[in-house]
């Protein structure tokens, strides 16, 4: 019965996350779409404690506790103050409709259920939905990156994939190495972004919307 | 403890560079050390440690390091008398060529760790350390292409490497149930051991992402759309150690994946994937170098062309498939980087890198313009340089098996063929046009490397072949 109850949990924080993955996808203002990034790292967080909880495994609590510090906090607000000294328009221009985007991000869970399920049947029950729940994540952060044209919104889609990738290394359990390093990976992707590339862009351009930056290709007959 | 020096000496000289201001010094201290890491690979060949749980070195990846170091060698010697020229027409100041030298060094560690690493998870964080330096380099002229170039490669390299390393988490679920919980299932000599009796399923779908994450930074098609920018963009010595030898690495991990599948019996045949997309690189690569106008980005796709080539020979597998696609990929890392040393010198003369702005190379400098008349005849696929051999037994050892892909094969290096030539008869030949200035060259590196692939043309030495059959036969 305990054991029912703990996989439940872990079940429950997994399955929060595709949850909050998809209240990325209709997101039509920047600052909005900060927060729920915060959201997401704080749910991350959660589920990572709760699997360092019910695997004795104590060094997952520092995985989660980069997640609560660098990704829930300090990024989301780092890049709420770009677009705010940047000046960056505040709306999200998106490619497709946002109809569409759910449509299709359902389509993405429903896929990822369908590959994974049956492929991990061996695999311990705990390990084996919180993969298929993290290749959601992962499909539907995705699915933000190449339906969405400013730069900010596409890096919040890259962290929430990685937030993805995170969720399927706790999840299988007994995991060595790779947890804290790729913890340290995704920090060190973060500063980089932020710290060279916006601000790069910024010297060079008054928009971060790649589109603009499109127009200076080197391949245009001129 | 000779294998640590070949990453320790990178890492020490990045530490030791980001600290030295003076440029002069530090582009020869940046030879020194590429030097120095050179000969601890060679000492590899004489005194093979054993592996251990993060290191190892086996028949397969030693090829590939002394290739890494030898090409990072002499890359550091072309980049001295090069970086010279970028600082005189100011696009680099000295503070960023004391940046750009400690993140050479950082990359060539990055690269050499992936290279030799025995632990699925350190191969990773190599592969990815390898390119957030990369990614920084492309982007240190600061112009708007250029950091368009960086930030296209960021954000497409960055999602191949997040997909690789769900895969990477998906082989140890594969792994865990045969080997046990923990280090020993992230060890790559433990992972071949137990290979074949990991779940088929669970190792196809870790090998669909491996192929996507890892396929995206070989630059396959159509996965590739960073490769081009990131070559015309950066600095040129990164251009030719970005062809020369980053896809490489990314190569050699997907690899050591098909080796394990190729172990299961139970699991899909890794080839018919490589062999699809390796052909569809190859195609479409090919005709996409028609319409180039930037020299460097034609160069860069002729190097997605060649990448599927080295593919789709690794797909067909068996003895020969896998000798050809050895010897295909030394080949093309030596040609091609020598060829990017020769264009990095045409572009500082004349100024730009558009095709249509020079001309008439061979009469204005007649050492630099056939050396790069002498790199396209090779990288082409003509006798008698080394990539025609390779080639020849790609297309050869495919005609035996398969006929139809050979015809695939054949149609789309000729149109490759046809391409390159016409831009380089533009290029080399004809009414002089653009500066005619002096060049500062050194000729040195780009001599080395076409001698070699010369001498492998016209006679491969026996103890080589036997080498590369040897490591044919363990790649399955």
């Amino acid at each position: 019965m305990q054991h029912g109850l703990s996989f439940d949990i872990a079940h429950m924080l997994a399955g929060g996350l595709v949850l909050v993955s998809f209240m990325m996808l209709y997101q039509d203002r920047l600052y909005a779409l900060l927060h729920v990034l915060a959201l997401h790292a704080l749910v991350l967080a959660l589920a990572v404690a709760w699997q360092a909880h019910i695997q004795h495994a104590p060094h997952l609590y520092i995985t989660a506790a980069l997640a609560l510090g660098f990704k829930a906090m300090l990024i989301p607000w780092a890049l709420r103050r770009i677009v705010f000294r940047l000046g960056i328009h505040r709306e999200i221009e998106t490619v497709v409709g946002i109809g569409v985007t759910m449509l299709a991000g359902i389509g993405l869970v429903a896929l990822s259920l369908e590959v994974m399920l049956p492929v991990t049947a061996h695999a311990d029950p705990v390990s084996r939905e919180d993969i298929a729940l993290a290749l959601s994540v992962v499909l539907i952060g995705l699915l933000i990156m190449v339906t969405r044209r400013n730069a900010v919104s596409q890096v919040v889609g890259f962290l929430s994939l990685e937030n993805g990738v995170n969720l399927a290394a706790t999840g299988a359990q007994g995991m060595p190495l790779v947890v804290e390093i790729s913890v340290a990976f995704s920090i060190l992707i973060a500063f980089i972004v932020i710290g060279i590339f916006l601000f790069r862009i910024r010297e060079r351009f008054d928009t971060v919307d790649l589109q603009a930056l499109d127009r200076f290709r080197g391949e245009r007959p001129e | 403890m000779n294998e640590l020096g070949v990453i320790l000496v990178p890492l020490a000289a990045a530490a030791l560079l980001s600290a030295i201001p003076g440029y002069r010094i530090s582009a020869r201290l940046n030879v020194l050390a590429s030097l120095i890491s050179l000969l601890f690979a060679i000492s590899l060949l004489f005194d093979r440690p054993d592996s251990n749980q993060y290191l190892m070195v086996d028949d397969l990846n030693i090829v590939f390091i002394l290739l890494n170091t030898f090409v990072g060698f002499t890359t550091s010697a072309f980049s001295a008398s090069y970086i010279a020229h970028e600082l005189e027409t100011g696009r680099l100041t000295a503070r960023y060529l004391r940046f750009y030298h400690a993140m050479f060094q950082l990359m060539l560690f990055g690269m050499n760790l992936a290279l030799i690493a025995n632990n699925i998870g350190l191969m990773w964080v190599a592969v990815e350390l390898a390119t957030l330096t990369t990614v920084v380099m492309v982007g240190i002229y600061r112009t708007h292409e250029a950091i368009e170039a960086a930030w296209k490669y960021f954000i497409l390299g960055s999602v191949g490497i997040a997909l690789a390393l769900f895969g990477t988490i998906l082989v140890y679920l594969a792994a865990r149930p045969v080997i046990g919980e923990g280090m020993d299932a992230m060890v790559w000599t433990n992972l071949r051991a137990g290979a074949h009796a990991f779940d088929p399923a669970l190792l196809n779908i870790a090998f669909i992402f491996l192929l996507l994450g890892y396929g995206t930074k070989v630059g396959l098609a159509p996965m590739h759309a960073w490769l081009p920018d990131a070559h015309a963009e950066g600095p040129t010595p990164i251009s030719a150690v970005l062809s020369g030898l980053l896809l490489n690495v990314a190569l050699y991990a997907l690899l050591r994946f098909k080796i394990l599948l190729a172990d299961n019996t139970a699991a899909i045949a890794p080839g018919p994937l490589m062999i699809g997309l390796g052909l569809l690189s190859l195609i479409f690569a090919a005709f996409m170098l028609y319409r180039r106008r930037d020299i460097k980005r034609m160069f860069a796709y002729s190097s997605i062309e060649h990448m599927g080539i080295i593919v789709f020979s690794f797909g067909m597998a068996g003895p020969f498939g896998n000798f050809a696609g050895l010897l295909q990929m030394t080949m093309h890392s030596l040609t091609k980087s020598a060829i990017f040393f020769a264009v990095g010198h045409v572009a500082q003369v004349k100024g730009t890198q558009r095709i249509a702005e020079m001309g008439g190379l061979t009469e204005t400098h007649p050492v630099l313009g056939w050396t790069l008349v002498a790199g396209v005849v090779a990288i082409a696929g003509l006798p008698p340089f080394g990539v025609f051999t390779s080639e020849f037994l790609v297309v050869s050892s495919t005609f035996a098996r398969e006929p139809l892909l050979a015809l695939l094969v054949v149609f789309g290096l000729l149109v490759s063929f046809g391409a390159l030539l016409l831009r380089v008869t533009s290029v080399a030949f004809g009414e002089p046009r653009g500066p005619t200035g002096p060049v500062q060259a050194s000729y040195l590196p780009i001599f080395a490397h076409l001698a070699l692939v010369l001498i492998a043309g016209i006679w491969l030495p026996g103890p080589l072949v036997t080498w590369f059959l040897h490591v044919a036969a363990m790649l399955g």
